[in-house]
Parts: C-alpha cells; sequence; structure tokens
C-alpha cells in the first residue's frame, strides 16, 4: 500500500536575490500599512476631542 | 532550481487598484457636495470622517465587485491587467480587503457622525458589491439603469451625515445622479469597443442594438431635465441653482438630441457621442458645485 501522496514544501531555501525581494516587499507592506495605521490614530484622535467638546458645550 | 516564480506577497499598490481609486473623484465629489449644500453644520472633522469613510466604502465595495468579477474581468482586454485577473493576489485576500473596508467605513460613520447615515452607506455596499453585481448585471440590459444608483448614494449620504434625517432633498439628489448615469455611460458605450458580449454580460448596445441605446439616452437626457429643476421648485435650492440646472439640462439635452437622432456610417468618428460624454462629466461637476454655491450664496444673505 503506497502512502498518500501529500505536497512536499520546497526544500530548497531562497537564494540572495529572491530572500532580498521577498524582504524588499514585506518592507513596503509594512510601511503602506503602518502609514495607514497612524492616520487612523490621528483621526480618533481628533474625532474624540471634537466630541468631547460637543459634549461638554451641550452641558455648559 | 530559480525557474519556478517566487511567490511574492501582494503588492500594497494592488490593494489600492482594487479600490478603484479614479472611480472615487466622482464619488467625493458629490459626497463633499451633498454635505455642503445641507442645512445644517457640521464640525470639520466629522465632516472629514463623513466624507472619508462614504469614500472608504466605495473602495471595500469595489473590491468586492472585483472578487466576485475576477473571471469576468480575465476575459476582457480592458480588465485583465487587474489584480485578481492578472494573478497578483488571491481572491479570498479581495474578499476580505473589501469586507473590512465596508465594515470599517460604516461603523466609524456610525460612531464618528450619525447611525442613519451608516445604515445607508451600508445599504449603498449591499446595493452594488451583491444586488448590482452578483444579481441584476449578468441578468438585464438596464444593469446600467440600476447600476448608477450605487454612484447616486453619495451625495445623500453626505447630505444626511450633516442632517442627521431624511427629507425630500437628499432623494431628490439621488434621482438626478440616477437619471444622469445611463446617458453618461452609454454614450460611451457607443464609441468605445467593449467585449462585453464575449463575457456574456447583457449590455445594452450589444443586446438591443445601436438604435434603441440611442433612444434611450434621448429619453433619460429628456427625463433629467425637469428632474433637475424640482429641487428649485420646491424651494429647497435658490436661483443660481435653478439657473444653472436650466442652461445645463438644455446643454445636455441639445448634445443628448443630435446623438439619439443620428445612426452610426463606417468608420464614424463618433464626435457627437464623444462630445456628449465628455459634457456629461462637466454637467455633473458643474451642477453639483452650483448646488453648493446656491447655498452659500443663501447664507451669505446674496439671494432670498
Amino acid at each position: 500500500m503506497t502512502a498518500p501522496q501529500f505536497p512536499q514544501p520546497d526544500p530548497s531555501p531562497l537564494n540572495r536575490d529572491q530572500t532580498e525581494q521577498l524582504r524588499a516587499r514585506q518592507r513596503s507592506r509594512n510601511r503602506a500599512l503602518g502609514l495607514l495605521l497612524t492616520a487612523l490614530v490621528v483621526l480618533f484622535f481628533a474625532i474624540t476631542i471634537v466630541k468631547i467638546g460637543a459634549h461638554s458645550g451641550a452641558a455648559g | 532550481m530559480n525557474d519556478s516564480k517566487l511567490l511574492l506577497p501582494t503588492d500594497w499598490r494592488d490593494f489600492f487598484a482594487l479600490t478603484k481609486p479614479r472611480v472615487m473623484s466622482l464619488v467625493i465629489f458629490t459626497g463633499l457636495c451633498g454635505l455642503l449644500a445641507a442645512p445644517a453644520t457640521i464640525h470639520p472633522v466629522l465632516g472629514f470622517t463623513a466624507i472619508l469613510c462614504i469614500a472608504i466604502a466605495a473602495g471595500g465595495a469595489a473590491a468586492l465587485n472585483q472578487w466576485w468579477e475576477a473571471d469576468i474581468d480575465a476575459g476582457m482586454k480592458r480588465t485583465a491587467g487587474r489584480p485578481l485577473p492578472a494573478g497578483r493576489m488571491d481572491r479570498e485576500s479581495a474578499r476580505d480587503f473589501g469586507v473590512a473596508l465596508s465594515a470599517g467605513a460604516v461603523l466609524l460613520m456610525g460612531l464618528a457622525v450619525n447611525w442613519l447615515s451608516a445604515a445607508i452607506l451600508a445599504l449603498s455596499v449591499v446595493y452594488y458589491a451583491w444586488f448590482y453585481t452578483v444579481w441584476l448585471k449578468p441578468r438585464t440590459p438596464q444593469n446600467i439603469v440600476i447600476g448608477g444608483g450605487a454612484g447616486a448614494f453619495p451625495p445623500m449620504i453626505g447630505w444626511i451625515a450633516a442632517t442627521g434625517h431624511i427629507s425630500l432633498m437628499p432623494v431628490l439628489l439621488f434621482l438626478i445622479i440616477f437619471m444622469w448615469t445611463p446617458p453618461h455611460f452609454w454614450a460611451l458605450a457607443l464609441f468605445v469597443q467593449t467585449d462585453y458580449a464575449k463575457v456574456g454580460i447583457p449590455m445594452l448596445p450589444v443586446v438591443a442594438g445601436e438604435r434603441t441605446t440611442r433612444r434611450h439616452i434621448l429619453a433619460y437626457a429628456a427625463l433629467l431635465l425637469p428632474l433637475t429643476l424640482v429641487p428649485w421648485a420646491i424651494g429647497g435650492a435658490g436661483r443660481i441653482y435653478g439657473v444653472a440646472a436650466l442652461l445645463l439640462g438644455i446643454a445636455f439635452l441639445a448634445l443628448a438630441t443630435q446623438v439619439g437622432l443620428r445612426q452610426s456610417g463606417e468608420d464614424d468618428p463618433m464626435r457627437p457621442e464623444k462630445r456628449l460624454f465628455g459634457f456629461s462629466i462637466l454637467y455633473l461637476f458643474v451642477l453639483f458645485a452650483a448646488l453648493v454655491a446656491d447655498h452659500w450664496a443663501s447664507i451669505e444673505g446674496w439671494q432670498p
């Protein structure tokens, strides 16, 4: 009885060129995501300040 | 050993392209006009957030649209280079990206602005990504008419973001873009050779022929003119808007009549069609700008 055939992971490691390509792509993705998250933090902070201002303004 | 292509994570630019950024400019502009023309003031930060949410939700809907239509896009020259059909992204990523953008935008709209505009924003995403893309587009040659509804939501949502309730005016803004879309798109469809027929999407020029398409363009343009005058007639907008709508409408109808009553010959340069398409974009920008200018003039007391 033969063992079921599972796809085997590629045994060959990435060469230098491929590693650099992969790292560069990861870096650019991380940078874009980092900028996006920073922008969201700033936006949420601004919204919070405006909302607090509106509420205290209504109370006072 | 390096013959096999290295599988890289998808470039962020491909995610960005998935949101159809060029379509978004019109969405942002009309949404902003709705927000500014509404008879209520909204804090600039919250106003910015509202427009951002409208744009992000539109991007999410566009991503979901391409997730669903990846096979169709692959079969057409114009769309074969998109991230999914070109194989630069897997379908699950597009789907998850679209869901995350849409849901995030709706949630932010509800928390920061108001829940009525958030609900209508959610409705607009479902309308485009499901009702139009999945259900209607492959079924009826009137798909453009109904698909125009998706593009008609932004000014309505912008208006309701400012006021917090539905009135006749935002519904009229919705109807104006709804009526404007068919002549705008069919004018383009007449002079651009598309391969919709190849992938089984029933576009009107393909299914019903050029003659019928031209008649339809004329009919919608004729309906658009009186419709754009209703805001003036009911007192929702003033004289500046009314005169602008009348002049723009007459010019639009004149160009649509040229297109509607002619028949193209061999190697036709299709100049009237190109003129109508170009003018239709200008028409919408100026009409909505006039609406905002009219509102500001009324606030300043320059007109009754």
